[in-house]
């Protein structure tokens, strides 16, 4: 039992590192990738290449006044970017990173809590991170954060449905709401080849629902100023931030877990990799796509971007849904 | 608030009622700039929204008011030239060519081929200069921002050729009543024949990443409409007026410089939306680029040196009165000058092509969103300098 405990709080330490570590050279992915699609090189003074720039970026927001505007609605214009931390962070808690490893003599899986519905926690706690945008919008009682909160509000409502949906193949395929399951059925198919029309409802879903270009309406900066955080400052400011990249993150981690076959090495003779690099990489492929797409294209209009989730993503995931199932009865009969 | 029926359950059992019955709602006002991302400069615009769809538009200037016109009166001829530069600063050559073109009318001067060559180069570098920012600017707003650095790596080598031929980048002051101020230097012609001859292929940059791009089609295509007559009616000038079919280029109609001796197309569509007239700026900047190399052609060849006319020392302008006109990058910019016959103008009135061209964007964004505010703000291309000045 002690074991036990022992164990999980390492895990939970160890996870937690990883995830704001990830977040950190997130951020400097971020900078450094966009400079190099726009004939720059991004930060490089430093330290080596540029390394320690999110360590300069941290120390210069802890350092920055803390504004409070005064006609905000304190208590909510606070909680508001501690719920956009949270969810990221109680979500990681549930992806398989590889199989389990044997260390003296205990068993121990590489994930935190293997829950058998994780999935579905997945989707309900990713579900909060809407709240952060609007309270932090409404609680600053201010006109553009309004605004940015509104757009949010339906933005992330709508994305979510297709988000859900888009995953609901592989759920079928996998007959299964553990991920760990779902990684397992992935062993010589991945999802990404038996579904590739989820995989795509999945990445521009999961796009939207991190509100990154080209829909990135709630903070659209040519428009709405900053959007939801125009009134946020100094570590306020930089919560919302560490909730963003968290959440890609934890998109991507999940991309790499029910599509890209988790741990599974893509051919069977790369066996001898360790799994958990196969996942890196593989979440770090998402990531990195994620990059490649915000720095390449414009952006939609507010009407646009709902159109499209319910005039064309939604019936397309629902058809992936009914195909997905005429396919499975099919091959059952046979 | 229209109303909508619906069932509420009351006391009575189910009864079909207004369900906005009790909801307020009212236009909110929104303040954009004079301090906002994309109102290029301080531009104020007041907009009345109902959720996120525009009811008024109000446009307040005068942000960057200088006085230029009035300033004028109290500067001699040669000492006003400076001050075009600021009017719209980020094309100062295409400035100063209307300032000295009004004088030189008013004094009746000829001025040397040669220097008519140097002009309209420096006129159309201007263009493509200017044409680069607008689009940089403009799809920065629309959200694709890696075209921005495209454009600005390109007008960096335009600003390069500026500083090679007088020394400043931005407020360059290189026209002089009569000519310019000094021949061009050495390595020059090499250097910016260089460019014409790479600026095609990373044109070709900007249009890989957006010409054909779904979502910039979607941003652009059929927003802030206005069609030809009334962009007329409201002044509207430039590639502005030329995205609404109009074939109106000052160049053309009432040619200066050396367009008449020079081989090229007017750049015209028919969309009267955003897209026609990002597809007449793009147009545009390769025709500039085919003009530049003719006048290339030329400068090499000749070798009278005559870069300015002979013109008195004091400029002493007879009484009377001028008004001369160019195809600014931005539509017609005309200077209006009437002399009293002293080295100070009596009166000088600038016809400034944003100015006018700004008043068309209340109606261009009648009934739109908050978004295509700013699509058209960027598609007409207001530079603030110019719009105050």
């Amino acid at each position: 039992m002690l074991a036990l405990v022992v164990i999980t709080i390492v895990k939970l330490l160890v996870l937690f590192a990883f995830t704001m570590t990830c977040v950190a050279y997130g951020t400097l992915a971020e900078r450094k990738v966009c400079g190099h699609i726009q004939d720059r090189i991004g930060p490089c003074y430093c330290g080596p290449r540029g390394l320690l720039q999110p360590l300069a970026d941290g120390l210069k927001l802890f350092f920055k006044e803390d504004i409070t505007p005064s006609e905000v609605d304190k208590p909510v214009f606070i909680l508001a970017p501690v719920l956009a931390v949270a969810p990221p962070l109680l979500a990681i808690g549930v992806i398989p990173f590889g199989e389990s490893i044997t260390l003296f003599g205990h068993k121990i899986p590489l994930v935190v809590a293997d829950v058998n519905v994780a999935v579905l926690y997945l989707f309900a706690v990713a579900s909060f991170s809407v709240y952060s945008i609007v309270l932090g919008g409404w609680a600053s009682n201010s006109k553009y954060p309004l605004l940015g909160g509104l757009r949010s509000a339906a933005q992330m409502i709508s994305y979510e449905l297709v988000l859900g949906l888009s995953i609901m193949g592989v759920i079928m395929l996998a007959g299964s709401f553990s991920l760990t399951d779902i990684v397992h059925a992935q062993k010589h198919w991945w999802f990404v080849l038996t579904q590739p029309l989820g995989f795509l409802i999945y990445i521009v879903a999961a796009t939207a629902e991190l509100n990154r270009l080209p829909f990135d309406l709630p903070e659209a900066e040519s428009e709405l100023v900053g959007g939801y955080h125009t009134e946020y400052s100094s570590m306020k400011f930089a919560m919302f931030f560490l909730g963003e990249y968290a959440n890609m993150v934890v998109a991507s981690a999940v991309g790499a877990c029910l599509f890209l076959g988790g741990w599974n090495p893509p051919f069977a003779f790369l066996s001898f990799i360790p799994g958990i690099i196969w996942f890196l990489i593989k979440l770090f492929f998402i990531f990195f796509t994620l990059l490649w797409i915000r720095w390449s294209w414009p952006r939609l209009r507010y009407d646009q971007l709902m159109t499209f989730s319910w005039k064309y993503l939604l019936p397309l995931s629902l058809l992936n849904i009914v195909a997905t199932a005429g396919v499975m009865l099919w091959m059952h009969r046979i | 608030m229209d109303e909508i029926r619906g069932l509420v359950v009351t006391e009575e059992g189910l009864v079909e009622q207004d369900l906005m019955r009790d909801t307020l709602t009212k236009e909110m006002w929104v303040n954009m700039g004079p301090q906002h991302p994309s109102t290029h400069g301080v531009l104020r615009v007041v907009l009345a929204l109902e959720g996120e769809r525009i009811v008024d538009t109000e446009i307040y200037i005068g942000y960057l008011h200088r006085g230029f016109e009035k300033f004028a009166e109290s500067k001699t001829y040669p000492q006003f030239l400076p001050i075009t530069d600021r009017l719209d600063y980020i094309s100062a050559h295409a400035m100063n060519y209307g300032y000295v073109l009004a004088v030189e009318k008013l004094m009746g001067i000829e001025v040397p081929l040669r220097a008519k060559y140097i002009r309209t180069l420096m006129a159309e570098l201007t263009r493509i200069s200017s044409h680069l920012l607008w689009l940089a600017t403009h799809a920065l707003d629309i959200g694709a921002m890696t075209v921005f650095l495209y454009c600005f790596r390109e007008r960096e080598m335009i600003l390069d050729l500026f500083e090679m031929v007088c020394g400043a980048r931005l407020t360059t002051s290189y026209f002089r009543i009569g000519g310019v101020a000094n021949d061009l230097p050495d390595g020059f012609i090499e250097k910016c024949r260089e460019f014409c001859n790479i600026f095609p292929q990373k044109a070709k940059d900007y249009d890989d990443l957006i010409l054909k791009n779904r979502i910039w089609l979607a941003r652009t295509i059929n927003v802030a409409n206005i069609s030809g007559e009334e962009g007329l009616n409201l002044g509207l000038s430039g590639p502005s007026i030329r995205g609404s079919g109009v074939k109106w280029d000052i160049r053309v109609s009432e040619p200066y410089g050396v367009y008449d001796k020079v081989e090229w197309e007017m750049a015209v569509e028919d969309g009267c939306d955003v897209y026609a007239r990002y597809l007449v700026r793009l147009k545009e900047m390769r025709e500039s680029c085919k003009i530049c190399q003719q006048c290339l052609d030329f400068l090499e060849k000749d070798d009278s040196g005559e870069f300015r006319a002979k013109v008195p020392k004091v400029i002493k302008p007879p009484e009377g009165e001028a008004y001369a006109c160019v195809e600014a990058p931005k539509g017609e910019l005309g200077f209006y000058i009437v002399s009293d016959g002293s080295t100070k103008p009596y009166r000088l009135k600038i016809r400034a092509p944003s100015f006018a061209n700004l008043m068309s964007l209340p109606k261009m964004v009648e009934g739109a969103l908050v978004a295509d505010v700013i699509a058209a703000i960027g598609s007409i291309d207001v530079v603030l300098g110019e719009v105050d000045r």
